[in-house]
């Protein structure tokens, strides 16, 4: 049990100071903060720290122990970020007992290495059993490999890929400061104004944009808006809103990059109707041609062999890439083997919303379940391969054929 | 954030230019004082635990604030934000508590024997009254920077304390992770309850972190003196009851709040507070009193009159709906309250609220039987 009488004493003279009112010196960042902050340590050890997560059910409260905590409490990564901000979303949003969330995010790329601890058995986990202590994460962006990537269009609505990059050297979107986040936007927005031809596109800063533009973009359904979800607002993502955010969209509007939204960028590229493979080549050689852009000014983006891309949440590691569909399903999603196809597919439904929106009418949105451990290639012929599948499903079923649930597909490669 | 946030040494890397947020569309006091320079001065400085410039305006920079609404957009990470910051604080509190200066000295008065009057206003106007201030407990961070084990040993000593109360001031600690549906079901009937804060302005100084950990409520078996552990300050301090007895809410109010100080210093504790800004709060809007004395009263006359802000005004009288600070009234009846916080003691704010809302009903009454007001208009306190 601690004495609180020692915190007084060990503070008088500040505490003495502030007391009188007195003038007490402007305290320089390096002496008293730390030495105050050591003290502070001593008093509260990692156990009283401890956030009460018995309620929680998201991956970091599973992963969590209070051993860990105490190990990695008192780290920064060369940011000095903390655990304790890693993990303040997790804390602060306990989770659905159905649905489980990640529950932690990192500040800057260090943090996945600084708190391994906890990242490692998180990033377990969520993406199926992958091992970042053993295994590595394949990329592959060579479009030309996508076999059978055209839809019936009778079916299929939109096709869409997206990931995100984030600039190596600058914080996250929870830690970064005005200043970083000023810089990320910086060398976004000159890198995309050296794109060309189909490429060839316009920035919109969200905090300078004309109401006109603002409708357009609406319509377009390109606007981002500030984040509501508690998941983000506790992650400290929204801070300084909307300081350095912005849209930039080729002329042709196929190809969409968000900036300083959940991560530095957001990488779209989308068409209607169902030329999947056109759409993930666009994906391919934008991004290609973005990360040679900011190459030639010295800038790269996060990534390593174990962990694929670096993003803010653990969640979009690896190809950070959900490459979709509205497709329009009417039999087989009244079927009672729609969920357990989708399953042995890898692949996730969502309404026409986006996350956490219910489907309208017959309209689905399918994607990829998976991020990490598999390839962009790997994953985009993996949606390809899927929805035709449930497109031949749903055509059996117009003629009052029977359907087979597929196999389901190997995780990772041996 | 909590201790020693050296998160801010890294921001060093950046120019101040570079750094200073982007204020050309705020309406805060915070945006209205700090500029360039101040910024670029007050960077470099951290309070002892750590807390920064940055931590003091988040909430101001997130929130723009609104054309006819002007809020603070700042706050005290610990006691001692409002000195190593005061070159920001200052201007701040003297903008928003009337004229303030950084050399004037407030005056603490807690003996409710001084209040003349006050316990008789006309309950068939005056529905209830109501007292509330805050506490902060030296040597610990506020709800905006601290630490899980800080608030928890906050939590802790409130415990202790209020648990040795006696009299009609006996009562029961109800933390918030641990009610029963049945007792939130009654501290909501009770409107004791408080919820985790959904405003943005509290939002964005990190005040909600770890809900409902460390939260709680505690109040006596009378159901007339209520303590906020947690919320937006270390403790509020409550004292209410149906009518219009004013004088005995506030009786209640500073013998409650006198017997928990004293609680407090018998294990070694003591309020946040000096002789220049009273009782230190999160909130510079707090400082000084923290207190807001007010009623729920019947005025649906007199609200629609074309003279009803200036009274108030010339009261130092402040309305609200009956839900509390941004709500509407509803029927005509409103909470009025004392304006000021800092700059007049205790016993002076609720005798203003006492005499001016006395007023209010004289005036509501002279309306209801078509009579004029105009000799009854106040001269400007």
């Amino acid at each position: 049990m601690y004495s609180f009488t020692r915190l007084i004493s060990k503070r008088n003279t500040a505490v003495l100071l502030a007391g009188l009112g007195a003038g007490t010196a402007g305290f320089l960042l390096s002496e008293n903060s730390s030495l105050a902050a050591e003290a502070k340590k001593k008093l509260y050890p990692p156990s009283s720290d401890y956030p009460d997560l018995r309620k929680h059910n998201n991956c970091m409260a599973s992963a969590l122990t209070p051993a860990i905590y105490a190990k990695l409490r008192d780290k920064v990564t060369p940011n000095n970020w903390t655990l304790d901000q890693c993990i303040q979303t997790g804390v602060d949003n306990p989770g659905h007992p159905f649905i489980k969330t990640v529950g932690c995010v990192a500040g800057d790329e260090e943090s996945y290495e600084v708190f391994a601890e906890l990242f490692d058995p998180v990033i377990k986990d969520r993406h199926n059993g992958y091992d970042p202590r053993v295994m590595k994460h394949p990329t592959d962006l060579d479009a030309s490999k996508i076999t059978h990537g055209m839809f019936d269009e009778n079916y299929v609505l939109s096709s869409r890929v997206r990931t995100g990059r984030s600039i190596r050297g600058l914080s996250l979107p929870p830690a970064c400061s005005r200043a970083e986040r000023r810089e990320v936007e910086r060398v976004a927005v000159t890198a995309l104004a050296g794109l060309k031809g189909d490429l060839a596109g316009r920035y919109y800063s969200l905090g300078d944009m004309t109401d006109k533009e603002q409708q357009q973009l609406i319509d377009d359904h390109f606007l981002f808006d500030k984040p509501v979800s508690p998941l983000l607002t506790c992650a400290f993502m929204a801070r300084d809103w909307p300081d350095a955010r912005g849209i930039w969209h080729n002329n042709d509007k196929t190809f969409l990059i968000w900036v300083n939204e959940e991560d530095h960028t957001r990488v779209i590229s989308m068409e209607k109707g169902g030329n999947m493979k056109r759409v993930f080549e666009r994906f391919c050689n934008g991004l290609k041609q973005v990360e040679h852009l900011i190459q030639e000014r010295g800038w790269e983006f996060m990534w390593n062999e174990r962990l694929g891309y670096i993003l803010t949440c653990p969640s979009n590691l690896g190809t950070g890439l959900r490459a979709g569909v509205h497709v329009r399903l009417p039999k087989l999603s009244k079927d009672p083997r729609f969920s357990k196809i989708l399953d042995n597919l890898r692949l996730q439904k969502r309404g026409t919303g986006g996350v956490d929106t219910a489907a309208t009418g017959d309209t689905f949105d399918i994607s990829n379940l998976d991020r990490l451990g598999k390839s962009e290639v790997e994953l985009v012929q993996l949606v390809v391969d899927g929805v035709n599948y449930l497109i031949e499903c749903e055509k059996r079923l117009e003629k009052g054929q029977d359907i087979k649930i597929p196999s389901p597909i190997v995780q990772f490669r041996k | 954030m909590p201790f020693g946030n050296t998160h801010n040494q890294m921001k060093m890397k950046y120019s101040s230019e570079q750094e200073y947020p982007d204020l050309s569309k705020h309406n805060n006091h915070m945006a209205k004082v700090l500029t360039q320079d101040m910024y670029k001065k007050l960077r470099e400085r951290a309070t002892p635990s750590g807390f920064t410039i940055d931590g003091v305006i988040q909430t101001g920079v997130d929130n723009p604030g609104h054309p006819f609404i002007m809020t603070v957009g700042c706050v005290a990470g610990d006691e001692e934000t409002y000195e190593v910051f005061k070159d920001l604080l200052d201007p701040v509190i003297e903008d928003r508590h009337g004229g303030y200066k950084p050399t004037d000295k407030h005056k603490t008065d807690l003996n409710s024997d001084n209040l003349k009057g006050g316990d008789d206003l006309d309950p068939n106007y005056v529905l209830s009254s109501r007292v509330r201030t805050g506490r902060s407990i030296r040597g610990f961070s506020l709800p905006p920077h601290c630490s899980r084990g800080e608030r928890r040993a906050v939590e802790k000593l409130s415990i202790e304390a209020l648990a040795s109360l006696s009299g009609d001031l006996k009562g029961k600690y109800y933390a918030l992770k641990n009610m029963t549906e049945a007792e939130q079901q009654q501290l909501i009937d009770d409107h004791f309850l408080f919820d985790k804060p959904v405003s943005p302005l509290l939002l964005a100084s990190g005040m909600a972190r770890d809900w409902p950990d460390a939260r709680g409520i505690w109040h006596n078996d009378n159901k007339t003196f209520l303590v906020w552990v947690n919320e937006e300050d270390h403790l509020r301090v409550i004292s209410m009851q149906k009518g219009g007895n004013m004088k005995e809410v506030f009786t209640r109010f500073c013998t409650g709040l006198t017997k928990i100080e004293s609680l407090f210093k018998e294990r070694s504790h003591e309020f946040m507070w000096n002789e220049h800004l009273g009782y230190v709060l999160t909130c510079p809007s707090n400082l000084g009193t923290g207190l807001r004395a007010g009623v729920h009263v019947k005025l649906p006359n007199l609200s629609k009159n074309a003279k009803f802000e200036e009274v108030l005004k010339k009261l130092r009288l402040q309305k609200r709906g009956t839900g509390g600070v941004d709500t509407a009234a509803v029927g005509g009846v409103f909470d009025i309250s004392n304006a000021d916080r800092l700059g007049f003691s205790e016993v002076e704010l609720v005798q203003m609220v006492v005499d001016g809302v006395k007023l209010l009903v004289d005036m509501e009454k002279r309306l209801e039987k078509g009579q004029s007001i105009d000799d009854l208009m106040p001269a400007q306190k």
